[in-house]
């Protein structure tokens, strides 16, 4: 039983780290039908806004109220979004909205690799490390084991942020928008709806998703080149487990990863960085296209 | 019959080419030529898929497989003949390509894409705890044998050069052959229009699987040569940002011209060592940049320039 | 003219096909049987379900319930691919032609696949006798002018006589015709039709097409299914379809008919 609780929990806080960083991807996929490659490198991107932006603000005299420090990261993301999505969705991605969904792989991969540099020429080589907001909290007792605060925080945040994705996107008027444009994007455009501007606002919460993943992980590693370039491989397991382009999709498939790996980690560690393959595995066998589908419009 | 002896022309002369220029290159140009034409025939392997409209995220799989065979026939199994650790690696890569070709042959279009690349990871993942073959550090490779012949030195570059150059315009010549088949012909016709080669009364996904697996043998030849030429194998050869730059090689050179490919490949172990030499920082960005301008100026890739597809009629 | 006394197993048999998307019930128990060498035309307005026949027929589609024989052998369960080779071939409502080739590969494509061998890795797909064979098809739809040129240089005539010519490379038994003429330039539908025709009944294939203009319909066929919401709601010769007043309040809108030329 304890050992249950133990995976449980385990699984959880990886689960909500993975929802975190693959909703943004799902979610721009569905919407623009472009698979970013460069999601991962809007993550590490995140990750070092974050990184900067937290030591200037301790430099700064941030020791008198440290909690802030998580709205600096909150802000850290939201700006790397603010600069960013306009940036890449109208001055780049928006030339391949009517081309195959295959170039724009390609087209983010050519971003990714510009990313990936400049990372490394705006940042340097050397790790970052910002650990301050992950002490914050100090331990918490679950079960049998002495947990960090601040993943627990993970699971809030991250829980949060899919019932506000969840929210806007089925209770409010732009969101019900948005869900047109996911379903059908020509019909909506009949419909009179101002398909740019939906892109670019799914592109921005895309973007600021990745970027919060990002930001939120920042505390807890080493903040150096590469982080991204794992991030990606492991976003697009948990999206294709739950079918590209939804969100509820991407919930389910970072749970049962999470899990699954969790219990992996505990019970046959030799398998722990297959496991993700294997579910996906699992679920393709008994749904080709992920667990969440989108219906096909009939060709003929 | 005027199109075979077409290819016998271009292939001979391309051997007296690269024979005639390899002997008067420096050792340095030497390995780098090498490199760039093994490793154009894995992107080949995407180039040969991509006329069928898929795009392989995954090619890494096999060139490790193709690497690996080398790296462990060498050091566990005393085997440096090249002859035999080519052709290990062909029949490795066509049993592996045998059975995950089929399975892919389901897929289009982006899971396809993400799939290839999801296979080669696990391998990744796999090489990476093996600690028995090396872990992440991987194995070192022994110098090639020749039917016998062991050289030296400038003789060993020489010679794996030579037995690319052969290699490399006799898989031209019999991919310039099956492009002009029948099947190379149904294979465009897949990549325009699936719908109707299915009602025209074949299968698509049988198509697409002997594409599969030719991309794979092709995935194995490069991976062995090149491990051969470095002297070293690692799991990075199944990281997915190696198949990435495959990709980019076959998106630069298009589909249409198998030339286009060598050059292309070529063209990129060229940058790689210059800009690792001078700004390791920044070749990354160079080859993105070039990536989008070819996507958004020359969708069909330099090839294109060469080849226009255009020539229907008579 | 009628279709009585059909002696032997019917070229096309479907029993009771059942057809729904969601609450729309696209084939209501079409029932159908058509004689071998017959030439039959399927009428109705958009949705009235004639195309979800031709795509149940050939494979696209399944249905919910019911049977669909060839030949007397059951090919319901059948796909695309297997409906042809079988021996059925179909042509699209908006031409299905690939255009990255030219109208001379396109046609080269259906004579390699149509082939019972599989497509050779080593035969040029482009040397002369495969050509001439090519040549040969395009000059019966009067298209070989076109053979260098892509889809998008094609007039809409061409497009479906090119449609239709690869889907004929199969010496199929059976051919459905979705819209043979739609998007056709009134001057050229005759022409056009008079062309595919004589070639079907040279090679006495069965032959079912789907077509709006009552034009076509009344010159062209010997009997009339006319098609409304899902089901059939007339199946007689063309005059007695065409003044039937409920095929009239469903499917040509006309007024009490007029005798037809």
């Amino acid at each position: 039983m304890d050992l249950f609780l133990v995976i449980l929990v385990d699984g959880l806080i990886y689960g909500a780290w993975l929802f975190i960083v693959s909703v943004g991807l799902t979610l721009v996929f569905g919407v623009l039908g472009i698979l970013n490659l460069a999601h991962g490198s809007l993550y590490a991107i995140g990750a070092y806004s974050t990184a900067t932006a937290v030591g200037i603000y301790f430099a700064y005299g941030g020791d008198a109220f440290p909690l802030g420090s998580y709205a600096v990261m909150a802000l850290a993301a939201l700006l790397v979004a603010v600069v960013i999505a306009p940036l890449l969705e109208r001055g780049l991605l928006r030339h391949f909205y009517h081309r195959d969904e295959v170039i724009g792989v390609l087209v983010t991969y050519g971003v990714f690799l510009i990313l990936e540099d400049a990372i490394k020429l705006i940042w340097g080589v050397d790790p970052l490390f910002v650990y301050e907001p992950y002490d914050l909290l100090g331990m918490v007792e679950a079960g049998p084991l002495f947990y960090v605060a601040y993943d627990f925080l993970v699971i809030a945040v991250s829980a949060v942020a899919g019932f506000a994705v969840w929210y806007f996107l089925n209770r409010t008027r732009r969101g019900k928008v948005m869900l047109a444009v996911i379903h059908d994007r020509e019909m909506s455009q009949t419909m009179g709806v101002n398909v740019d501007k939906v892109f670019l606002l799914a592109f921005g919460a895309g973007v600021f998703l990745a970027a919060f993943g990002g930001a939120l992980t920042a505390p807890m590693i080493s903040v150096s080149p590469g982080i991204g370039v794992n991030v990606i491989i492991v976003a697009f397991a948990v999206i294709i487990i739950g079918g590209l382009g939804s969100i509820e999709g991407a919930a389910l498939g970072a749970v049962m990863v999470g899990i699954s790996r969790a219990a992996s980690v505990h019970l046959m560690p030799e398998l722990e960085l297959f496991i993700i393959y294997f579910v996906m595995a699992v679920v393709l066998i008994f749904r080709p296209e992920g667990i969440f589908v989108r219906t096909q419009t009939r060709k003929i | 019959m005027k199109a075979l002896s077409d290819i016998r022309v271009a292939s001979l002369l391309a051997l007296a080419l690269l024979i005639g220029g390899g002997l008067a290159l420096p050792d340095w140009a030497l390995f780098l030529m090498t490199i760039g034409l093994a490793k154009a025939l894995v992107s080949l392997g995407i180039v040969v898929q991509m006329r069928a409209g898929l795009v392989s995220f995954g090619q890494g799989l096999f060139f490790c497989i193709g690497a690996y065979v080398a790296g462990l026939m060498a050091n566990f199994a005393g085997l440096t003949d090249i002859f035999v650790l080519t052709g290990i690696s062909v029949l490795a890569c066509l049993a592996i390509g045998g059975i995950f070709g089929p399975l892919l042959a389901n897929y289009r279009g982006i899971f396809f894409a993400m799939l290839s690349l999801s296979l080669s990871m696990i391998l990744y993942g796999i090489l990476s705890k093996m600690n028995s073959l090396g872990g992440t550090d991987g194995l070192n490779v022994a110098a090639p044998t020749f039917a016998g012949y062991a050289p030296e030195g400038r003789a060993l570059s020489l010679s794996l050069y030579l037995y690319t150059s052969f290699i490399v315009v006799a898989i031209g010549a019999i991919l310039r052959t099956g492009f002009d088949s029948q099947h190379g012909l149904v294979s465009l016709a897949v990549r325009s229009n699936e719908l109707r080669v299915e009602y025209l009364g074949a299968s698509v996904r049988r198509t697409n699987a002997i594409n599969y697996v030719i991309s794979a043998m092709l995935g194995g030849i490069g991976g062995v040569i090149t491990g051969l030429a470095i002297g070293h194998v690692d799991p990075e050869y199944a990281y997915w940002t190696t198949s990435g730059e495959f990709v980019f090689v076959a998106i630069l050179a298009g589909y249409l011209s198998i030339p286009a490919v060598f050059v292309a490949s070529i063209i990129l172990e060229l940058v790689r060592s210059f800009s690792n030499l001078y700004f390791p920082n920044t070749w990354q960005m160079v080859l993105g940049v070039f990536l989008l301008v070819i996507i958004l100026t020359l969708p069909n890739g330099l090839g294109s320039l060469f080849h226009r597809r255009r020539e229907g009629g008579s | 003219m009628s279709t009585s006394a059909s002696t032997g197993t019917p070229a096309l048999e479907t029993r009771g096909l059942m057809k729904s998307f969601g609450a729309v019930t696209a084939a209501h128990d079409i029932t159908v049987s058509v004689p071998e060498r017959a030439v039959w035309s399927l009428i109705g307005t958009n949705g009235a379900g004639k195309t979800t026949f031709v795509n149940m027929v050939t494979g696209y589609l399944h249905p919910d319930q019911g049977t669909i024989l060839f030949q007397g052998q059951d090919i319901t369960r059948l796909g695309p691919r297997e409906v042809t080779r079988a021996g059925i071939c179909r042509s699209f409502q908006i031409p299905q032609l690939c255009s990255e080739l030219t109208v001379l590969e396109n046609v080269l494509v259906a004579l390699a696949i149509a082939d019972p061998k599989p497509p050779s890795f080593f035969r040029k797909a482009r040397e002369s006798a495969a050509e001439d064979r090519a040549m040969e098809i395009l000059k019966r739809f009067r298209i070989e002018e076109h053979r260098g040129r892509l889809m998008t240089e094609l007039s809409a005539g061409v497009r479906k006589l090119l449609d239709i010519a690869m889907s004929m490379c199969g010496h199929p038994k059976v051919m459905l015709l979705d819209e043979p003429t739609s998007g056709v330039a009134a001057e050229e539908k005759f022409p056009i039709m008079d062309l595919v025709m004589e070639a079907l009944t040279a090679e006495n294939v069965t032959t079912l097409f789907v077509e709006h203009d009552m034009d076509i319909v009344t010159r062209y066929s010997d009997r009339v299914l006319a098609f409304y919401d899902g089901r059939i709601i007339a199946d007689d010769a063309p005059d007695e379809v065409l003044s039937d007043p409920q095929v009239q309040r469903y499917v040509t809108g006309t007024a009490p008919a007029e005798a037809s030329s």
